[in-house]
């Protein structure tokens, strides 16, 4: 039964046009697994995500997506996606939150029909899950790049979601709204099933939260639970990243000594 | 003035054109000027007059084809010129602007041999350069109206996909929009309303029509849906304003409705200023 499988890769390889930037990747992710996606600069996990999304083709390998190769999946509904560039857009866009918002439901929404009522609550209560619910009537550009990010988040849930793709979705989102951002993360996963892959370079919250970890550069170099990956050595990491890495340590409450 | 509209017919036709016009060019140009692809619109409106010249000069050498609208000519271009420019900026991947500068100067070329040839520059061409109101006969504004009603419903259909693909292409794509069939959609749709627009604005001055109402109601405001509405309106203005100076003082409507489209520019850039100035004071109050 492929029924629990949300993503399968196998053996993907990628090049932009030369250079190869992702070679041989197999993974698997199964229902309710919550993957953080880890490497130094460069080393392809935005591309990786875009081949799994379907906006780039891959030079080699197959990708299916809920058991169905990506070129021909149909049910977008099912997936939410923060992209790293998020707050890319035109900045002088004329749009508000909501409307931004609502294209969330666009894949349900179906052809010839307008959002109506309903849709309309949804985006509200995608915007107060990420307290960006005052806002709603505000123009898009006109807001901080953290706030832009929060809007973003909310137009990846508002469509209910099976499976979240999250690529470094809290740049620039301020620490309180990180803590409430991973709560919200584990809410959506533990209660509500719902299949998570999340880049971050915070190696230390990520495997904190995250059931797997992917360690990538061109290929993968690391794959298992989060368990595992914090028992490999800061040397390893290091030798991977190219420089001295030093896993970011919580002390959660505990006051440090020297402060 | 109101007296001759009920004894012309003439201008009955240009007057319901140009509304039709009015309603839809500043439409489409909401989704034009917010995907930075204002310059399209004058790429696609010197093709036209590629097609107007071809047709001009069929119509001296083959008396057959005597009784062809040119106006049917100039849309084929026009939307062989949209297509022609999407292939072009899947070539010049990087450069993508480029596009435009060859359809556009390639258009005026040809054109300009092809109005040579037909011993073509009089005042026929005059109108179809900078507008006429005398110029649109029964059948133009019907086709104008067919016009008007499928960008409607093209717009109407497919709102939701023409937002999320002016705001953000990726997501677009990863919600399972055809982004592709859609652009195509939407730019034959800009050719047929330039090619339309035409008789009454002039094919120098149409992209004007779609895109300075438009920058006139980014000024002004905050949600996608009430820029669409005061492009609109005003548009309608200019062309109304414009139509009604243009008899008034015997002169080209491109002209004058443009010129109107500028004055309601800068009252927009000013009322901008100063609400903001006062909503400054108000906030130190
Ligand atoms: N559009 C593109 N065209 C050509 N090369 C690209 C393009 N996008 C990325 N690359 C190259 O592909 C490689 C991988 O880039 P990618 O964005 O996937 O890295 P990343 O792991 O997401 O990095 P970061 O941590 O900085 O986000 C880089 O070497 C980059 O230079
Ligand atoms: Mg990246």
């Amino acid at each position: 039964m492929t029924d629990n499988k949300v993503l399968e890769m196998d053996n993907v390889s990628f090049k932009y046009e030369k250079e190869t930037v992702v070679k041989d990747v197999s993974l698997t992710i199964e229902a309710g697994q919550f993957f953080g996606l880890v490497g130094p600069n460069g080393s392809g996990k935005s591309t990786l995500i875009k081949l799994m999304l379907g906006l780039l083709k891959p030079t080699k390998g197959s990708i299916k997506l809920f058991g169905s190769p990506v070129r021909s999946f149909k049910h977008w509904e099912e997936i939410g996606f923060v992209s790293q560039k998020a707050n890319s857009f035109n900045s002088g866009f004329p749009a508000t939150v909501l409307e931004v918002v609502k294209t969330g439901l666009i894949s349900k929404t179906g052809l010839f029909r307008f959002y109506n009522k309903n849709d309309r609550e949804k985006a509200m209560q995608a915007l107060k899950t990420v307290e960006m619910e005052d806002y709603f009537n505000h123009n898009i550009g006109e807001l901080s790049g953290g706030q832009q990010q929060r809007v973003f988040i909310a137009r990846a849930l508002v469509s209910d979601p099976k499976f979240l793709i999250l690529d470094e979705p809290t740049v620039g989102v301020d620490a309180k709204h990180v803590a409430d951002f991973y709560q919200l993360l584990h809410k959506l996963n533990r209660n509500e099933g719902i299949t998570l892959l999340m880049v971050s370079h915070d190696i230390g919250t990520i495997t904190e939260h995250a059931s797997h970890v992917v360690c990538m550069n061109k290929t993968i170099h690391f794959h298992g639970e989060s368990h595992e990956y914090k028992a490999f050595s800061n040397e390893d990491l290091s030798q991977l990243y190219g420089h001295p890495v030093q896993q970011l340590t919580h002390n959660h409450g505990e006051v440090d000594p020297r402060d | 003035m109101i007296e001759s509209f009920f004894t012309y017919e003439f201008l009955q036709n240009a007057a319901l054109a140009g509304l039709m016009i009015g309603f839809v060019a500043p439409l489409l140009g909401v989704f034009i000027v917010v995907r930075r692809l204002s310059l399209i619109a004058d790429a696609l409106s010197h093709i036209t007059l590629t097609g107007i010249a071809a047709s001009l000069l069929l119509e001296k050498r083959v008396t057959a084809i005597n009784e062809w609208n040119p106006v049917y000519m100039g849309m084929v271009f026009s939307v062989t010129g949209a297509i022609l420019i999407e292939k072009l900026r899947k070539v010049y991947k990087h450069y993508e602007e480029l596009a435009i500068p060859i359809i556009l100067s390639g258009g005026i070329g040809v054109g300009v041999i092809l109005i040579s040839l037909a011993d073509g520059f009089n005042t026929d061409l005059f109108s179809y350069l900078f507008g006429s109101v005398t110029a649109v006969s029964r059948a133009d504004m019907s086709t104008v109206l067919v016009i008007t009603l499928l960008v409607l419903a093209v717009v109407l259909l497919f709102y939701k996909e023409l937002f999320v693909l002016s705001f953000d292409e990726d997501h677009a794509a990863v919600s399972g929009v055809n982004g592709k069939l859609i652009h195509l959609l939407f730019i034959v749709m800009v050719a047929l309303v330039i090619a339309s627009a035409m008789q009454i604005v002039g094919i120098l001055l149409v992209s004007a029509l779609m895109t300075l109402p438009v920058a006139a109601a980014l000024r002004i405001s905050k949600s996608f849906k009430q820029t669409i509405g005061l492009s609109i309106f005003f548009g309608e203005l200019s062309v109304i304003v414009g139509l009604i100076t243009s008899y008034q003082l015997s002169v080209p409507p491109g002209g004058t409705i443009v010129v109107t489209a500028i004055l309601i520019l800068i009252g927009a850039i000013a009322y901008r200023k100063v609400s903001g100035q006062l909503s400054l004071k108000g906030e130190t109050i």
